[in-house]
């Protein structure tokens, strides 16, 4: 989804303001919240892609309003109920804190491995790609600031499960994940000696037609297509 | 705003944690004893120490370094780090020519096992916004001004691979000895804001 979490070539946030002799924690909530959200990442079977969407669809304002572990306390709110482990009643009303009784909980399940047996590679380090102009409405990895824009891949990391399925429990559909490089003139149309290395999967990317004409590829495609309608008119 | 904290009252997040904790308790689903000990994991055990450790090697033996750039992976556990996030390192190296950095501009992906948890910066707006398309300024920003012929390579990380980077040995350092380089590794330098600073011998 074209998120606020997606922020990647923003203006307008200031500058970086390190914080000297940070705390790992800065607020006894923060250490629960971190904690508590590693159990119910347990209960959905470690599915991080899930738990990141679930972050993304905070609404704008309020994620932007909300301090990091203000939102994985949003998600694990969101993820509790959408996994009917907690109903929407619970978490509007929850109890003031009295020491409970604790239950033995059930053993957590390690984080599952999202490495896959390597699949074919449709690239090659050293290959020209173009990042599609793809919107997916669900979670996706594949930043705006990149779509529509041609890289070089650099290394090929093998095959990895796809987020923008496994998001939403939709098959893990593993593939290749890349290493792509990026210029700033591409990205940023500025010729400073900066890069940016992106990975992708493999669905994120298609060649880049070295032939086209920078800057008119959908002309191109246009009478591609047109020729392809006309070839099958012919064998009608 | 820019993901700082914030907001300790009783009507904040404080107290709407502590009754899910409790919620939770009570089904049976979480004990508060595991949430503790997570969290001193990371408060006192895994963290930028054992990334120090992981470069100092690095600077003092070749061999290591040569395995540390192919698979950190396995590099690390010659050391005894592992962990959750850190099951797909990778480690860049910094040169004269070439300064590497590492931000996650879709959350806030981040090296576990070597760096710990990230700082808040890390995970503000204004870093994961900036780092893509000026990190020059965002160097400017933490005070490292870096020759306009030097290369920057910023690793944004999308996928699962996590990005350590491998700061220069700074000059002056040549007789320390692995422990003594350790102490001088700072955790910005890991993540590719800062220079590994020199500091005399005691």
């Amino acid at each position: 989804m074209n998120g606020i979490h997606d922020m990647g070539g923003m203006d307008g946030f200031g500058p970086v303001v390190p914080e000297r002799d940070e705390p790992v924690f800065h607020e006894e909530w923060e250490k629960r919240v971190f904690g508590l959200t590693n159990f119910v990442l347990g209960r959905i079977g470690r599915n991080v892609d899930e738990f990141r969407h679930a972050i993304e669809r905070i609404p704008p304002a309020r994620y932007l309003s909300s301090s990091y572990y203000e939102r994985w306390l949003q998600a694990a709110e969101t993820l509790l109920r959408e996994h009917g482990i907690l109903t929407r009643e619970e978490l509007d009303g929850l109890p003031d804190a009295k020491l409970a009784a604790a239950a033995k909980p059930a053993a957590q399940p390690a984080a599952p491995e999202r490495k896959r047996p390597k699949a074919s590679a449709r690239f090659k380090p050293g290959d020209r790609v173009l990042v599609r102009n793809i919107n997916p409405p669900g979670h996706t990895r594949c930043p705006r600031y990149a779509r529509g824009k041609r890289g070089v891949i650099r290394r090929d990391y093998g095959t990895y499960v796809f987020p923008d399925t496994n998001a939403h429990r939709a098959g893990e559909n593993a593939q290749h994940v890349y290493s792509v490089e990026f210029s700033s003139r591409e990205l940023w149309g500025k010729s400073a000696p900066e890069r940016v290395m992106l990975d992708l999967w493999e669905d994120y990317l298609e060649p880049a037609d070295e032939s086209r004409s920078r800057g008119k590829p959908r002309a191109r495609a246009r009478s591609a297509a047109a020729k392809r309608t006309r070839n099958k008119g012919r064998k009608r | 705003m820019s993901g700082n904290h914030h907001d300790t009252s009783e009507h904040g997040p404080a107290a709407r944690v502590k009754a899910l904790e409790q919620l939770l308790i009570e089904k049976g689903l979480i004990d508060s004893a595991g949430i503790d000990q997570i969290v001193d994991a990371y408060e006192n055990k895994i963290g930028p120490r054992n990334g120090a450790r992981v470069v100092a090697r690095a600077w003092t033996d070749p061999a290591f370094k040569k395995r540390l750039l192919t698979d950190a992976v396995a590099a690390c556990g010659e050391l005894g780090i592992a962990g959750p996030e850190g099951g797909h390192m990778v480690a860049v190296e910094n040169t004269p020519r070439v300064h590497n950095m590492v931000v996650c501009t879709l959350c806030s992906c981040y090296p576990w096992p070597v760096l710990g948890l990230p700082p808040v910066w890390y995970k503000s707006f204004a870093y994961r916004s900036r780092a893509v398309s000026d990190p020059r300024g965002v160097l400017r920003d933490f005070g490292l001004e870096l020759p306009d012929d030097v290369e920057i390579r910023v690793w944004d990380s999308s996928a699962e691979q996590r990005y350590l980077v491998l700061p220069e040995r700074p000059p002056g350092t040549e007789n320390f000895t692995e422990d003594e380089l350790a102490a001088l590794v700072t955790r910005d330098s890991m993540i590719g804001v800062a220079k590994v600073a020199p500091a005399k011998k005691q």
